[in-house]
């Protein structure tokens, strides 16, 4: 603005000259304002039919110290005495000072005077402070439909500088130009809300082309385009769920992944050292809370400390039991239940059974709102970042590290491997501690999604299992798509089979997906795949 | 896999599969004694409670379930981690012919409907639920529906080679997605609440000490049947094969048999006494819901036949008894303590206990 003025002096001294005037004007309004407020006030006293009339004046008047009034008002705690209207704190509602309350009664209304007042309020909310509230007055508005709405919007909406509030303002403004008596103001109405993308403009829509038949055509135009673009936003939020499901799963079962597809071990207590990561995820909480400063940086810390927590457990485990069992894939499998069992009941008498709240903190929080309305929840996206990061770092990690070479040498040949002078115990172990410690960090993530509780990692273990298989064992790549692929399918299923028959149809269809490749999507070839 | 047909040591000239035999006997005639001295006189000291009673009849039950696992697992190889779906399935069946019984004695006193849908607004008794006033329908359903899981979810598995622990996985799945199914309402099987408040079967009313006893005997004639049935399988040429396959798959398909067949048959049958062992359970306990079909139980039921010694058909009886016997116990005297001692279970018996009770016994007769 100023950058441009001072490139054209003539606007320049416009600018002067009309500076003050709106100055002027601005020190006015209140003033003018106020007066309107008082001369509104008494009328609230009076007869039903002036009562609606003050109503409707304090509400087109936006002052803010109508907004009390009018509360009390719709709350039946108004009184009054004569003329003098005395608000629920026994205050004078025109002087703010004390009122004579002797032989005060309650003021009533009726129904008349109560829609009045919902307008009313509605519109006087509109110059709250807070945009919540901004918010929720544009959606009342919204919702009353009414044409002398549409000032206190145009207004509103000018002065708004909330996006998102700013968005339900138009839509209501919209919602009230339609019911308007002019033709070419309900034109306008029409065509702002063809560009929503929401299902109240729909309906409302709908309602207006019954009333309007005139108008049917251009009405059936906006809908159209909002049924594309609530389609289309529909499709995005479904590949999102379905992709935040994804990347869940994948966490869980990447260092299952490890652990079954690499090492050919069955960990059923992989699930628990999930549970154990968003517990120690809980505990780097508490234990942050004591330093104010760091407490939004809890989540990160419990990262590495959750891989830690779980890597221990997974080498104790492997080291102590597991190690006995190798070539006997039952028995691990019932083995490590056991010791499932055991961890869960170990963490229930230790924290109880109830869910731990564990906080996000103020940058994973929040709803991330895309062109064309879709939603998305921030930490959900995180989520999804998090899980191809750490995709990421694994797959680094068995490519291009030491470890890694000697962890696919042990896989490939045991023995040729150990004569090459490669410590298999010790690669079996960090193996091991690997793939669990993933189970960990996977844990973190879980904690901002789901209820941390010692059942945590029940709910997850077979349908990790079911990706790790759909992928094809042994096979990263083939965790990643089968992680993706599981989650979207299931939210694509969902909306048309509910929840739990879409879990029962993708159970199905794995099983008969397997029939005909029995060894995953991504299947091993030679000799690995016999192995 | 280790051998599980060790040679018979003696003890002091008498074989300890004597031994073996004459106790189960023994065990049996005591376990017919039960009902009987329930009719005593409360003051009596050889009185068994009605508590007593209901609680071995179900361990019975229990037991009928670890034979039909055994008989998978032990002799085949095949680990199902679904048969709880199974027990369950076969108590659901026995469930609706209860339900059924109800009548008009229901809370809303509907002629036919039972409670549940009068509430869930059904006009009519949905189609599957046609037949089960009829006894006999339920016992059949009780075998045919677990049996025709077991073959659609067997064949599809055996045919493609899903061995192992791939196959336990699988039926997993299968007892969840089943869990998750019967968790609702619309499924018309009562949802989260199963069926309950059952009155009488076969003209009995079910709450009295002769209904108790009826079940009870019936129950342990299913066991008794069972085992003859495994021993007299597991002794056939078919026991053999299975056997065979269980050792070495590749090699018993290289030699020409049919692997698929083999499994196929044997998975079938161990579902249908399975299912068989839940239209009993039901009865006995008073009901049914979709907590049984829990993953948790079925592998809870693997790990009786595990504590047991697999492979043995005793074992698996042995291995119900003692472990429900101890979670019976347990559970009230310290009932945070019941998983751990569980949990621990699993452990001990897998690593250093993979024979079982019965490979313990063995040992100690050599």
């Amino acid at each position: 603005m100023e950058k441009r003025a001072a490139g054209q002096p003539a606007a320049r001294t416009i600018m002067t000259r009309i500076l003050p005037l709106l100055l002027v004007l601005l020190f006015a309004l209140p003033a003018a304002a106020q007066d309107a407020f008082l001369d509104a006030l008494p009328g609230l006293a009076g007869g039903f039919g002036t009562q609606a009339e003050a109503v409707e004046r304090l509400g087109a008047g936006g002052d803010a110290r109508a907004l009390p009034v009018l509360r009390a008002l719709s709350d039946s705690t108004l009184r009054k005495n004569g003329s003098t209207v005395i608000l629920p704190d026994g205050t004078d509602a025109a002087t703010g000072r004390p009122a004579d309350t002797a032989g005060a009664e309650t003021v009533r209304i009726n129904n008349r005077v109560r829609s009045a007042l919902r307008g009313a309020l509605g519109r006087l909310q509109l110059v709250s402070a807070h945009a919540d509230e901004r918010y929720a007055a544009a959606d009342s508005v919204f919702r009353s439909r009414s044409a002398d709405n549409v000032a206190p919007l145009e207004a509103a909406i000018a002065r708004e500088s909330v996006p998102r509030v700013k968005e339900r303002q138009q839509l209501a403004l919209a919602a009230s130009r339609l019911v308007a008596a002019d033709a070419a103001v309900k034109r306008q109405g029409i065509a702002t809300l063809g560009e929503a993308s929401s299902e109240d403009a729909r309906a409302l829509l709908l309602e207006a082309r019954a009333a309007n038949p005139d108008m049917t055509a251009e009405i059936d135009r906006a809908v159209a385009s909002i049924d594309s673009r609530l389609t289309f936003k529909r499709a995005a939020e479904t590949l999102f769920q379905g992709l935040s499901l994804g990347s869940v799963l994948l966490l869980a079962a990447l260092g299952l992944a490890i652990t079954f597809g690499v090492m050919g071990v069955i960990n059923m207590a992989h699930g628990e050292f999930v549970m154990l990561g968003a517990y120690t995820t809980f505990v780097v909480q508490e234990a942050c809370r004591g330093i104010p400063w760091l407490l939004p940086w809890s989540l990160p810390l419990s990262v590495p400390a959750a891989f830690l927590v779980a890597g221990l457990a997974g080498t104790a485990l492997e080291r102590g039991l597991i190690r006995h069992l190798y070539g006997r894939p039952l028995e691990t499998l019932l083995m490590t239940f056991g010791v499932g069992m055991i961890l869960q009941q170990a963490v229930r008498l230790a924290f109880g059974a109830q869910n731990r709240e564990v906080l996000s903190p103020a940058w994973m929080q929040g709803i991330l709102s895309l062109p064309g309305g879709i939603n998305i929840t921030q930490n959900r996206l995180w989520v999804i970042v998090f899980s191809l990061l750490v995709l990421g770092l694994t797959l680094a990690a068995i490519r291009l590290t030491r470890f890694g070479l000697e962890m696919r040498a042990v896989v490939q040949n045991r023995r040729t491997a150990a004569t090459m002078g490669i410590r298999t115990g010790r690669v079996d172990a960090l193996t091991f501690a690997f793939g669990s410690g993933l189970a960990g960090m996977a844990g973190v993530a879980l904690s901002q999604i789901d209820n941390v509780s010692p059942n945590l990692g029940t709910g997850y273990i077979i349908d990790s299992f079911m990706v790790v298989v759909f992928g094809g064992v042994g096979s990263l790549i083939g965790t990643l798509v089968g992680a993706m692929g599981l989650g979207v399918l299931n939210k694509v299923i969902e909306p048309w089979a509910g929840a739990v028959l879409a879990k029962v149809a993708v159970l199905v269809i794995i099983m008969l997906f397997i029939q005909r490749r029995p060894r995953g999507l991504f299947a091993l070839k030679g000799r690995a795949a016999e192995a | 896999m280790s051998a599980t047909t060790a040679p018979a040591g003696t003890t002091r000239g008498i074989p300890a599969r004597q031994i073996l035999r004459g106790a189960i006997l023994i065990a049996i005639l005591l376990l017919a004694l039960l009902p009987l001295l329930n009719h005593l006189p409360a003051d009596s000291a050889f009185r068994v409670s009605d508590f007593t009673v209901a609680v071995t009849g179900k361990w019975i039950c229990y037991a009928v379930l670890a034979l039909a696992i055994d008989l998978a697992w032990g002799y085949a190889g095949i680990l199902s981690l679904g048969h709880g779906a199974f027990f369950a399935l076969g108590g659901y069946a026995m469930g609706m012919h209860l339900m059924r019984l109800i009548g008009p004695r229901g809370v809303y006193g509907h002629p036919v409907l039972p409670d549940f849908m009068v509430f869930l607004g059904y006009r009519e008794l949905p189609w599957y639920w046609l037949g089960f006033d009829h006894f006999p329908y339920a016992i059949l359903m009780a075998m045919v529906v677990p049996g025709l899981l077991a073959f659609v979810v067997g064949y599809l598995s055996f045919r493609s080679r899903i061995t192992g622990v791939y196959f336990s996985i699988i039926t997993q799945a299968m007892t969840y997605a089943l869990m998750l199914a019967f968790f609702r309402n619309d499924m018309g099987f009562g949802g989260n609440n199963g069926f309950t408040d059952f009155k009488q079967l076969l003209g009995v009313p079910l709450n009295t000490q002769g209904a108790r006893a009826g079940l009870f005997y019936a129950a342990l004639a299913l066991l008794a049947g069972s085992l003859v049935l495994c021993r007299h399988i597991v002794g056939t040429k078919l026991g053999r094969v299975l056997v065979a396959v269980r050792d070495a798959e590749s090699r018993v398909r290289f030699l020409g048999y049919s692997v698929t067949a083999f499994k196929l048959t044997v998975f079938v049958l161990s579902a249908v006494l399975a299912g068989l062992a839940g239209a009993l359970y039901v009865p006995l306990v008073g009901i049914i819901n979709p907590g049984e079909f829990a993953p948790g139980n079925s592998i809870e039921a693997v790990i009786w036949v595990a504590v047991g010694g697999r492979g043995t058909l005793i074992g698996a009886l042995l291995g119900a008894f003692s472990v429900n016997a101890l979670k019976t116990w347990l559970t009230s005297v310290a009932p945070d303590l019941w998983l751990f001692v569980l949990g621990g279970l699993f452990v001990a018996v897998t690593v250093f206990l993979p024979r079982g009770l019965i490979g313990l016994f063995r040992s100690a007769a050599k």
